[in-house]
């Protein structure tokens, strides 16, 4: 291969002068992670919400949540990404569409919603089948000790069905970080974007997308020990979870 | 020459965890021995050395003057003549009740698939349940399922059959179908060895009784010897338990 | 709202976005399940090998896949293959490859990570109990795996392969990032042309939509016929 190998290419400058080509890459993590965080938020709260109405006895409660799945499951998240960029501003009263369409976060916040019911409809697949995986007991002996169906979800079911499903929604947040790569293409500036923008202006191609690789790696790595800890603090003596 | 001789063996499942501790004994041909102990205390992992399913790492295991210990290619063909009944049935569930006793017979012995049938449908006769031929594992109670499991063991004209706790999954209104089936074998001069909390039957058909503790063989004593004055107080301890009632 | 929805601007474009369009998406999605099915195999194989090589291999290969954004694979293998072509046939220039190329080599070698451990976990499946009742009858390894265990475990998997199936369709949609027209980039291209971005990016969402949820609900139902009874 006559390819130039350039690994000092780091400490470069970037063309726009601000600075090193490396700063440009950390500078893309940071959105990258804020992003994920964002977005995850957004997941985490809509996709209990979601999970936990599939499993209560109301058959429209069932229903909504299964359709609020299947809406932001079967649409690509980058068609999802560009009709919350694109299109809802257009939809939007005239006002309010063009005051949108001019925030400078415009992009960032499309994305974070975007990504975040995207993920939201797979957290809620994981707590619905995380409370229905608690043996039926459960539910009976909380309401047979006299509590309330909100009281038995809040001190007995969802305590437990949190953990059996940490595993799960460890590789959903990982998800949800991989996901923010597709955002590049309604102009966020995160990991991706900036590897992109690296190999374009100095041409060293290998460079910027194994650096960008290696930042992905170590990051998943991090998470996954981390949780892992987490994981274990939670964990309670006798209960793997299941039935 | 006896039909199972185990000589010395001991295992370890890691460094720090013997499982098994210098195991000797010998069920004789047409003898009914019976293998009781606490969870725990190695008697299932014993029985799976039989046959190899488990390993060991000192001793020797000979089954019908076969060494199964250092054995390798030949091991399918006496494995197919050492009849295995597990505690969960471990009947294949993708196969009908009369497919899953057709596999061995066809794959391993080599009969035609309309001989396997017939013996098949013999040996479901025996068991009483001819009627549940086409069925799926699924479809039968578990005291079903493990009748079909001694059935299928048993098609294969096996020199001895090996029981890996045959009724503690069972509920306890099918623990009796699936032990008269058993009495039924003893009586005939089948070569049993019995790992079991049924002490009922172990009176009833067995020869000799092996008592596990912690991996060793604790007692090896005649029926009427182990339950007249057992020697050791772990084993006078555990029958108290499992008797009291 | 929609008062000045066209509907004719898609109207018009339907035989751009279909015969050009959709033909490439589902050309892509059938070669990378095939190719990514066959290759994850071999990688399910190597992992559960006994050789340390071949298993530390496998697990290195499918770690380092599923931890990466598949944008950034399309990116990188894009860059990267021409170089690896001149250095496969020793030419002077680095090859030529295309994009069309490019990104099913790409998605093959993508997916067969995640078919692998669809496979893995089929295989791993079946309870380890089935596997010692089969060599109690006397089976050996060969016969175990064929009469015992892969006829359970292929139950167990297919519908999750047809789920990852319909994923894999859904992420070809990211090889936009390469000017491609799939189904997205040519709804995309008539989008920017005539200026109509929601009219065009609705209708690509409910064509999506409307497929994916079909596929997802046969899925369903050959799930719960060829589920076995335990």
């Amino acid at each position: 291969m006559n390819y130039n190998w350039n690994w000092g290419i780091f400490w470069d400058q970037t063309p726009d002068a601000t600075g090193t080509y490396f700063g440009s890459l950390m500078s893309g993590l940071q959105v990258t992670i804020l992003l994920a965080l964002c977005a995850w938020f957004i997941a985490f709260v809509m996709g209990s919400l979601i999970g936990i109405m599939r499993t209560l006895p109301a058959r429209w409660a069932v229903f909504v949540g299964n359709a609020y799945i299947e809406m932001f499951r079967n649409i690509p998240l980058l068609v999802q990404l560009f009709i919350w960029f694109f299109v809802i501003p257009e939809l939007l009263p005239g006002d309010l569409g063009i005051w949108i369409k001019q925030l400078r976060n415009g992009p960032f916040i499309a994305a974070m919603l975007g990504l975040g019911f995207y993920m939201s409809s797979r957290v809620a697949a994981q707590i619905t089948a995380g409370i229905n995986a608690l043996p039926k007991g459960q539910r009976m002996a909380g309401t047979a000790i006299g509590l309330t169906t909100w009281q038995t979800y809040r001190y007995i079911l969802l305590p437990l069905a949190y953990r059996i499903i940490f595993p799960p929604l460890t590789s959903e947040f990982l998800n949800t970080i991989k996901n923010t790569a597709p955002a590049l293409t309604i102009g966020v500036l995160e990991l991706t974007a900036r590897a992109r923008s690296m190999q374009e202006f100095s041409f060293q191609v290998f460079e910027a997308f194994s650096a960008a690789a290696a930042i992905y790696l170590v990051l998943s790595a991090v998470v996954t020990i981390v949780m892992r800890m987490i994981e274990k603090r939670l964990a309670i003596p006798g209960f793997s979870g299941g039935k | 020459m006896p039909m199972i001789t185990i000589e010395k063996v001991s295992k370890w499942y890691n460094p720090q965890f013997q499982v098994l501790k210098n195991c000797t004994t010998t069920v004789e041909k047409g003898e009914v021995v019976v293998v009781c102990g606490p969870s725990g205390s190695g008697k299932s992992t014993l029985i799976k050395t039989v046959n190899a399913l488990e390993p060991v790492q000192e001793g020797t295991i000979m089954v019908d003057g076969l060494n199964v210990t250092t054995m390798k290619k030949d091991l399918p063909k006496l494995r197919s003549r050492v009849g295995m009944v597990f505690q969960h049935f471990e009947l294949f569930p993708h196969l009908k009740i009369v497919e899953n006793l057709c596999l061995g017979q066809t794959i391993v012995l080599g009969r035609s698939e309309d001989a396997a049938q017939a013996k098949a449908m013999k040996m479901l006769e025996r068991v009483g349940l001819t009627a549940h031929a086409q069925k799926y594992p699924g479809q039968l109670s578990g005291g079903q399922q493990q009748r079909v499991a001694i059935a299928r063991a048993l098609v294969m004209d096996p020199i001895c059959m090996l029981f890996d706790e045959p009724t503690s999954a069972l509920d306890p209104e099918m623990i009796n179908e699936v032990l008269d089936v058993m009495v039924e074998l003893a009586k005939e001069g089948m070569t049993m060895m019995v790992v079991t909390h049924e002490m009922g039957f172990a009176k009833k058909v067995a020869n000799r009784v092996i008592f596990m503790d912690a991996g060793e063989i604790v007692e090896d004593a005649q029926k009427d010897d182990f339950f007249g004055h057992p020697r050791s107080d772990r084993a006078q301890h555990f029958l108290s338990k499992i008797l009291s009632h | 709202m929609f008062s000045n929805f066209d509907y004719d601007v898609i109207w018009r474009s339907l035989p751009y976005l279909f015969q050009q369009g959709m033909v490439f998406t589902l050309t892509l999605t059938a070669i990378a399940t095939v190719f990514g099915l066959i290759l994850g195999t071999l990688i399910a194989m190597m992992r559960l090998s006994s050789s340390a090589v071949l298993s530390g291999f496998a697990v290195s290969y499918v770690n380092l896949m599923r931890s990466l954004p598949l944008v950034l694979v399309i990116f990188l293998f894009y860059f990267l293959m021409p170089y690896v072509g001149q250095w496969i046939i020793r030419a002077d220039q680095p090859v030529q490859v295309g994009a069309y190329a490019s990104t099913i080599v790409t998605f093959t070698l993508f997916e067969a990570a995640y078919f692998s451990e669809i496979m893995r976990a089929g295989i791993q499946s079946v309870p380890r109990g089935q596997v010692m009742a089969g060599y109690a009858i006397g089976l050996n390894y060969r016969e175990v795996m064929r009469h015992v265990v892969l006829p359970q475990a292929f139950r167990n998997m297919l519908p999750v392969i047809f789920t990852q199936t319909i994923v894999l369709f859904q992420d070809t949609s990211l090889v936009y990032v390469l000017s491609i027209t799939d189904f997205l980039g040519a709804a995309s291209k008539v989008a920017q042309r005539d200026g109509r971005l929601t009219e065009m990016y609705l209708f690509a969402a409910l064509v999506y939509f409307v497929i994916c949820f079909t596929a997802s609900f046969f899925v369903k139902r050959l799930q719960k016929r060829i589920s076995i009874i335990r």
